[in-house]
């Protein structure tokens, strides 16, 4: 299975991405950088974390309008897993193809540190075979991660099962203490309506070795392994 | 948003005085921690502080309700974020505007 990592001028979280993938799921990973056009020959995307275009305006704002943005839009399309991670995530919703937006921290603070997260549905390749109640310990690294939709969208994405992570403690609980940024229900990751694009705050590609501090997400990328196996072969057919 | 005095059908350069707010139901914490400071240094009239961005744009439009509509478009594509911002933007000729001001 081949992995593309989305590279714009800003991207820093693109070597882990591209380590997480080669060192931790031992499969084919290329960068792209953001004027390439051509996706073709990938099977699951990841759009990595960082400062795209200095967060210029907003987190994601400008990063959106880059070339390779129409061919990931495409991509996701055809029911291809596109997965984005922290700046990865706003560059996402900026673009409509997740819903909500995300917003300066609430304690204006960034934020670095280690955080649990419970998976909320395993009907996305993402978190396929990741029985949903699982808490996985992933570290994050934002100063914008406070999840926003207006109230008619949050409900909606709570019932049609869009909500994918959601920050809790070690057991598992919400509760004080265990939201790092304020978002809305606790939402640390959503989906698009049909599953295929995932975008989460928290880092899994930092966490693929016990000998970097946890390996928790690794299950995240294994997952799609599968998952995204089988997207590829429809869209293709 | 434009004034009277500001009403002309000439076309040429125009100045657009943009501000982009989080809309009201959006949670604002450096509103809040500016408020919060304010009222350390002794302003407790102060009730309520948002923090926005200020943006000025020069552009050439045929006449004021095309350049209205291009700015309104602009601010809708990438100035402002429709989920969580709100804007509102005045135009004056150029003329009256000297980058800096």
């Amino acid at each position: 299975m081949r992995f593309a990592v989305i590279r714009f001028p800003g991207s820093n979280g693109d070597h882990d991405a591209l380590m997480g993938v080669e060192l931790g799921l031992r499969q084919p990973v290329e960068p792209v950088w953001y004027q390439e056009t051509d996706l073709s020959r990938f099977d699951a995307i990841l759009i990595p974390g960082g400062f795209s275009y200095g967060d210029y305006l907003r987190a994601g704002a400008i990063a959106r309008f880059a070339p390779v943005m129409e061919s990931v839009a495409r991509f996701a399309s055809e029911g291809g897993p596109v997965l984005g991670i922290c700046n990865g995530f706003q560059v996402l919703t900026e673009a409509g193809l997740l819903p909500g937006a995300l917003l300066r921290n609430d304690s204006l603070q960034f934020n670095c540190s280690w955080v649990h997260v419970r998976v909320e549905s395993d009907e996305t390749p993402w978190t396929a075979g990741i029985e949903p109640g699982t808490v996985l310990r992933l570290p994050i690294a934002h100063g914008e991660g406070r999840y926003f939709a207006d109230p008619e969208t949050l409900a909606r994405i709570e019932a049609n099962g869009q909500v994918i992570f959601r920050y809790v403690d070690a057991e598992g609980r919400t509760g004080p203490g265990t939201n790092p940024n304020g978002s809305l229900n606790d939402i640390a990751g959503v989906a698009n309506e049909r599953g295929n694009v995932v975008g989460l705050m928290p880092h899994p590609e930092r966490a693929f070795d016990q000998m970097i501090g946890g390996d928790d997400g690794l299950r995240i990328l294994s997952a799609v392994l599968e998952a995204g196996l089988s997207a590829a072969t429809r869209r293709r057919s | 948003m434009v004034t009277q005095d500001q009403q002309s059908t000439a076309g040429g350069s125009w100045c657009a005085e943009i501000f982009v707010s989080l809309k009201p139901v959006v949670n604002d914490p450096q509103g809040l921690a500016v408020r919060d400071g304010l009222h350390m240094l002794g302003y407790d009239e102060v009730s309520t502080v948002r923090a926005g961005k200020y943006l000025q744009l020069w552009l050439d439009a045929p006449d004021q309700r095309s350049a209205e509509e291009r700015v309104r478009q602009m601010c809708e594509k990438l100035l402002a974020n429709p989920v969580i911002e709100q804007y509102h933007f005045r135009l004056s000729q150029d003329s009256d505007h000297q980058i800096g001001n």
